[in-house]
């Protein structure tokens, strides 16, 4: 078998065939549900129902799929590039560290702290990417094994920190930092509602990566890179300057996912603050087709299938385990739907 | 330093050599495999860790230890099948395949381990791989304790690497495999297909990364812990382009990189770990990785269709 390009594909191949990968997902879910002894139909209603059926079920929804709305923002500005940032993760902790930092060892007033732990988050972010990005363009060495590896790296110095030096000396012998200052914390949208104003920062980051990709020049110079390196570097395009603020930018939105976990909900700074949120943004990237508006739909969008597979796991006998497989089936059937909608398999 | 002169004299320094070589063993044989037919497989993590729970599984149930290495090395051609589909003739990003694959089988093998044991806090035991007693040899005095009291699975990762490097090199099919990697015009051009070919040794490379991950279960521990491959995928990539794609140098950089994973163990023990947290100790195979790369990355030789999809009738 072999692919040939279709010219003018139909809009019943464009929104068909990833309707039918999100029918297959389905498919998929109520194969495991039946898998583990549950009625499938019941399983779907309440994930359904536990990710978006009351207003407490959508405010967790929102609240889940705040850092992946940045760390998903920060794979699509990357991959747009063809920098293969894996390590989202060890960039989101970074963020939530000088976040720590920044709130709980200066004394700022919260008005000044809030800017200031945000700006030390993303520098934070910035730098723990430009070293992959620069062994990258410096060496040509690997950004997918070294992201990937700084990951652990990452994650053992923060627990370095938390057992260490940065230890909560009222935490009752708990790894985890002190907790920041009520008014250096992100204050709630609306009063009572558990929604903080990080969700709102999230939609705002979104909005302004669309505005970089499709209004300035550095949009266009990635799109160029990531599509044709040596036709960018012969159309007089700086590949190599532009692979390094493309790591800047990357960085420090995967960096916000831990300011605002930290400012917004937590208040500390622990070893399970991320829910592989740094990994989980690939998805909601890939889902999204690389595109920042698209990213704020897929967030909601996995972000539902989280917190409906924990409320569903409550009621029914399937292991939540279950949201991980649909996420990973979904982004599979995902591309290869995305890809049938612009070629054809022929024989020969 | 009397410390680590003792540490390099003990046979057991030398014997955890071998025994944490032999996982990383199996899973870069697999993973040089599908990079030398041109396909790049970050499935390795998540593949490692269905071969584990899958062996472990398998054997938990009753079946012999060699049936559940079986059982691990299906489950790894399985989801090295799906990688191999959507990778070759689909020619899909090797990058965003190999990620799914590897959340795919991560995700598969918890959520299988979750409906088996719903509700166990202790792991459950299985009798492992003993130490194979080699006449004469295994009784040689320290020699015998240092080198030759491994499983048999861990001569099995040294025989794969044998035969990988022999196949490779030595015979049409291995040319065929390197040169799907260099030259896939070549391959078609002699009348063999290049799919074929590269979905066979992602398929192949697949089920040896699983029984790299089964080592771990059913050889090193006895039980299925989650998080238990804790990244060793990723180090084996970083191993391949170490040993820059050659099977003999790759094996011996798994067994430098183990060297240095069983001083750091052994050095928490001493009075350097009293002064150092073990943190910094853990970080050090993940640093190494990182310094390998850089290391090599002036001499790499990298198979020149690495990550390019073929579609037979492109120019």
């Amino acid at each position: 078998m072999r692919l040939e390009p279709i010219a003018a594909p139909g809009p019943m191949r464009r929104i068909g065939l990833p309707a039918l990968a999100l029918a297959a997902t389905v498919v998929v879910a109520c194969a495991l549900s039946a898998l583990a002894g549950a009625n499938p139909a019941r399983t779907l209603g309440l994930m359904i129902t536990g990710a978006f059926g009351s207003k407490f079920a959508l405010l967790e929804t929102l609240n889940r799929a705040t850092p992946l709305i940045f760390t998903g923002l920060a794979i699509a500005v990357a991959f747009k590039a063809k920098l293969w940032n894996i390590g989202a993760e060890a960039q989101l902790y970074a963020g939530a560290l000088l976040t720590v930092l920044i709130g709980t060892q200066l004394g700022l007033p919260g008005p000044l702290a809030i800017p200031l732990m945000a700006l030390g988050a993303i520098a934070a972010g910035a730098l723990v990417l430009l070293g992959p990005a620069l062994l990258k363009t410096r060496l040509g060495v690997d950004e997918v094994v070294t992201t990937l590896l700084l990951n652990f790296v990452m994650a053992l110095f923060i627990s370095y920190l938390l057992e260490g030096p940065l230890k909560d000396p009222m935490g009752m012998g708990w790894p985890k930092s002190p907790s920041i200052p009520r008014d250096a914390r992100l204050p709630r949208i609306v009063d009572g509602l558990r929604l903080h104003w990080g969700f709102a920062l999230a939609l705002l980051c979104a909005a302004g990566v669309w505005v970089i990709q499709t209004r300035t020049t550095l949009g266009y110079e990635i799109r160029a890179t990531g599509q044709n390196p040596e036709a960018a570097r012969f159309a007089g395009i700086p590949v190599t300057r532009v692979i390094v603020k493309t790591a800047l930018l990357s960085g420090g939105l995967a960096a916000l996912a831990g300011f605002s976990e930290v400012a917004g909900l937590e208040g500390n700074l622990t070893t399970d603050l991320s829910a592989s949120f740094g990994y989980t943004g690939i998805v909601v990237a890939m889902l999204a087709l690389l595109h920042p508006l698209g990213v704020v739909v897929s967030a909601l969008f996995v972000a539902g299938i989280f917190v409906g597979a924990d409320s569903m796991s409550r009621a029914a006998e399937v292991p939540t385990y279950i949201a991980d497989i649909l996420l990973a089936t979904a982004l599979l059937f995902m591309v290869l739907a995305i890809l049938l909608t612009k070629f054809r398999v022929v024989r020969g | 330093m009397t410390e680590i002169v003792d540490i390099l004299l003990s046979a057991s320094f030398w014997a955890a050599i071998l025994r944490i070589a032999s996982p990383l063993i199996f899973a870069t044989m697999g993973e040089l495999i599908c990079e030398r037919a041109g396909v790049l497989n970050l499935g390795i993590e998540g593949i490692m860790v269905a071969g584990a729970f899958a062996g472990w599984m398998a054997v938990y149930a009753g079946a012999p230890l060699w049936v559940g290495v079986a059982a691990a090395m299906c489950a790894g051609m399985g989801f090295g099948a799906m990688h191999a589909l959507l990778t070759v003739p689909f020619g899909l990003s090797q990058h965003v395949v190999g990620l799914g694959i590897t959340m795919l089988a991560t995700a598969a093998a918890y959520y299988a381990y979750r409906l088996a044991l719903p509700e166990v806090t202790n792991p459950p035991r299985i009798t492992p791989f003993q130490p194979l007693h080699i006449p004469v040899l295994s009784d040689i005095s320290w020699l015998g304790q240092a080198l030759f009291s491994q499983t048999a699975l861990t001569w099995a990762g040294f025989a794969t690497c044998g035969i990988t490097a022999f196949v490779l090199s030595r015979t049409p099919l291995g040319l065929a495999v390197r040169a799907a990697g260099e030259n896939p015009q070549a391959v078609e051009a002699q009348g063999l297909s290049v799919g074929a070919i590269r979905m066979g040794a992602v398929i192949v490379g697949s089920g040896l990364m699983a029984v790299g991950g089964a080592f771990l279960t059913m050889s090193a521990f006895s039980s299925f812990f989650f998080e238990m491959v804790n990244g060793r995928g990723w180090i084996c990539i970083a191993l391949v382009v170490f040993g820059t794609w050659k099977p003999g140098k790759a094996l011996l950089g798994a067994l430098l990189f183990a060297g240095f994973d069983a001083l750091q163990i052994r050095l928490q023990q001493t009075g350097l770990g009293q002064i150092v947290p073990y943190q910094v100790f853990l970080m050090i195979p993940y640093l190494l990785s990182i310094l390998a790369l850089v290391l090599m990355s002036r001499r790499a030789e990298v198979p020149a269709a690495l990550m390019t999809p073929f579609n037979r009738g492109d120019r």
